[in-house]
């Protein structure tokens, strides 16, 4: 059974009921509703969901970068004790990137075309630390290396542009590691990767967690990556959390029927389907959610309470957090049954 | 077995279907100004001596990484470019060279379908103009609206949806009418560049599962594009590997899963994320390939994996360039050390069969 208690010792992040409505033209978008979650030291936290899911904006809320004058965020985000929420601009820019650091999906905009890479992270250094260029630069290098940039202290000379997608990754994570964070949040980190590369980062944010004893915060739509990586994860969908365990609580036994059609929709490269098995339909629109589950438009068990009422995420007897009206003997029937033959690998 | 029966093999029909695309020898190169100042001029070798068949019906996949001449490869084949030498036959004939007016009539024949549904459809323009420019093009159709409200029908969508526009639609339902356009002049042959690799993981099946009812109906034949191992091997009968311009590996879909032969080959496999639930984590070895794919500018000597290659071995691979040759009937792959059996170990893949102690950079090394 998963230990959510919060205020472990080991326990970074705490975020509590989370909701962030953003107020447009067209209305209230409702992008994240109630989330709560712990991510400790030497965990992986795995997010996953589709576009639209609330993965992103949770992990903007953590850093503060959600512009405050049109966003509504309720909630709680404990760092260490203390609530970012409450802090003041001045005083979160001296949390971001020293104690909370992010790396982007795409390494190809976040470097400045014109700055060297090495200089870049520097500056980096610079902002959180009074050293001397020199020694700034220094630890940019060393930090370069740690990520596996071979020549390191002669390839900090070179712009972004000579390097290649998977070494720009690597000097993002670089630039990310500059003052010994607690938690690294990931946000697709490998989407705009070569499979090939894609294995190399992974690997590379897993020795990161260890050499560098953080929390990781792992966003990604790929459950592949999921799996392999977290230690813990955290199903999304319409902006909430459908079902949250750990990894083996997920992977050998999820609950919940969005992450089932997950599973079930994504190609393999284990065996040939027959089928393919799609989630019917798109997900809804959050201006208009729609009502009792969000996912229930979609979701191919539905029954009579789930279009009025809102499953609450709650615990099941003996194993994780879900939120589906589905009853738990009948859960681990269709998982058993259903699920389990259908995306298995072959023996 | 030499180059020459290697390609005549390749060519030839296996289970007595007629081969609707035959390429032969493949290449296509484009200049680039180097640097800002247009110093120097190179040659991008995007696709190099590429010889393969598409046979009526099928589907072949064509697979790598980015940069690895796959787009290019679908772009000859419909000849949205043309070849820098080998030649291209569409149903037996050589449109190699074909002349635009040549082309047009042909176009009718083959169509393509994007990766990006929202770059590739004109905002500008409705759902119905979108899918009924096909017809005003070809002046086949005498009752446009009424064809394009069937189409709509056929992949999924509401006829009523004739008169929206683009930004209207999600991306899975734009992708529908991507595949709406591209069905309309009932094409022998479709080529799909990346078709789901901008969608969501949950509609990435849908439009597959679409992709695959149409050419059971109309008896398409798919040149299926993608960088991603698992959808390939849902939709292909046969798949190409690519790399950096060049097939290293060509088989039926199956046996290429079952038993890959390329040292590339084996490295992409295993370099894929698996979520099933009897793998559990990190049970796996993951074969790790270092480095990042070279430049197709100044691409490596001889074999052009070998600087990354976990089998490498000097005096050999860097000197002399494989060609594809066959392990089994519909199984090629260019190879001096191909690998003998699957699953492997890096470790395992670091001594090649046939290889002396001698010539071995990794024993010493």
């Amino acid at each position: 059974m998963t230990d959510f208690g919060a205020g472990a010792s080991s326990t970074l992040l705490d975020v509590r009921n989370l909701s962030v409505r953003f107020r447009t033209r067209d209305g209230i978008v409702q992008a994240v509703s109630d989330l709560s979650f712990t991510v400790r030291r030497g965990e992986t936290l795995g997010v996953v969901g589709e576009s639209g899911s609330g993965k992103s904006v949770t992990s903007l809320a953590i850093m503060g970068l959600l512009n405050r004058e049109r966003t509504d965020i309720t909630g709680e985000i404990l760092f260490e004790g203390n609530d970012l929420l409450k802090l003041k601009p001045d005083e979160m820019r001296r949390v971001r990137g020293r104690d909370v650091s992010m790396i982007f999906q795409d390494p190809f905009a976040c470097l400045h075309p014109m700055y060297r890479v090495g200089d870049q992270i520097a500056e980096a250094v610079l902002a959180h630390q009074k050293v001397s260029k020199k020694v700034a630069m220094s630890r940019a290098v060393e930090l370069l290396g740690a990520v596996g940039i071979p020549n390191a202290a002669i390839r900090a000379r070179d712009y972004p542009h000579q390097f290649s997608g998977g070494m720009r990754q690597r000097a993002m994570i670089a630039m990310a590691l500059v003052h010994n964070p607690d938690v690294l949040i990931a946000d697709e980190p490998t989407t705009a990767l070569d499979v090939t590369v894609q294995a190399q980062i992974v690997e590379l944010i897993d020795r990161v967690k260890r050499d560098f004893d953080v929390g990781v915060i792992l966003i990604t739509h790929d459950l592949g990556v999921v799996s392999e990586t977290a230690t813990h994860v955290m199903v999304m969908y319409a902006g909430r959390a459908m079902e949250y365990g750990s990894n083996a609580e997920i992977f050998a036994g999820a609950q919940h029927p969005y992450t089932w059609g997950l599973l079930e929709s994504m190609p393999t490269v284990e065996k040939k389907l027959d089928v393919l098995m799609p989630i019917e339909g798109s997900p809804p629109s959050l201006l208009h959610p729609p009502p009792g589950c969000p996912f229930h438009p979609r979701c191919k068990y539905r029954f009579e309470p789930c279009d009025k009422l809102r499953p609450p995420l709650a615990e099941i007897p003996g194993g994780h957090l879900d939120a589906c009206h589905l009853p738990p003997e009948r859960k681990r029937e269709v998982w058993a049954n259903r699920i389990v033959p259908e995306i298995a690998a072959p023996a | 077995m030499s180059a020459t029966v290697q390609a005549q093999y390749a060519t030839q029909t296996l289970d007595g279907r007629d081969n609707l695309v035959e390429v032969e020898r493949l290449t296509k190169h484009f200049a680039v100004k180097q640097g800002v100042f247009a110093a120097g001029k190179g040659i991008v070798h995007a696709v190099e001596d590429v010889t393969l068949t598409v046979r009526k019906g099928e589907t072949l996949g064509i697979v790598g990484e980015s940069g690895c001449g796959k787009s290019t490869t679908a772009r000859l084949i419909v000849r949205l470019l043309e070849p820098t030498a080998g030649a291209v036959r569409f149903e037996g004939r050589d449109i190699t060279h074909a002349p635009q007016r040549q082309l047009r009539p042909l176009r009718r024949q083959m169509q393509m379908i994007f990766q990006d549904p929202y770059s590739s459809l004109n905002p500008r323009k409705s759902v119905g103009q979108i899918i009924g420019e096909p017809f005003s093009i070809h002046r086949t159709e005498k009752d446009v609206k009424r064809r394009v409200q069937e189409l709509l029908a056929r992949v999924g969508l509401s006829p009523e949806h004739y008169n929206r526009y683009p930004h209207e639609f999600s991306g899975g339902q734009r992708q529908r009418i991507g595949v709406a356009r591209a069905i309309a002049l009932q094409p022998r042959l479709i080529v799909c560049d990346e078709p789901v690799s901008a969608l969501d993981v949950s509609v990435q099946a849908q439009i597959l599962n679409l992709l695959k009812d149409l050419q059971k109906d109309f008896d398409l034949t798919y040149v299926f594009i993608s960088h991603d191992l698992s959808v390939i091997r849902q939709v292909s009968d046969r798949i190409a590997v690519m790399y950096l311009g060049r097939v290293v590996e060509l088989s039926e879909s199956e046996a290429l899963y079952e038993h890959p032969r390329h040292p590339y080959t084996a490295a992409l496999l295993s370099a894929v994320p698996r979520h099933s639930p009897t793998t559990g984590t990190a049970q796996r070895k993951r074969i790790v390939l270092g480095g990042d794919v070279p430049s197709p500018v100044n691409p490596p000597e001889a074999c052009v994996f070998h600087p990354r290659c976990p089998r490498f071995q000097r005096g050999h691979c860097d000197v002399e360039t494989p060609i594809l040759r066959s392990f089994e009937p519909g199984h090629e792959a260019a190879c001096h050390y191909p690998v003998e059996r699957w699953p492997m170990t890096e470790e395992e893949l670091r001594r090649p069969l046939g290889a002396t102690a001698g010539d071995s950079n990794e024993t010493n090394g």
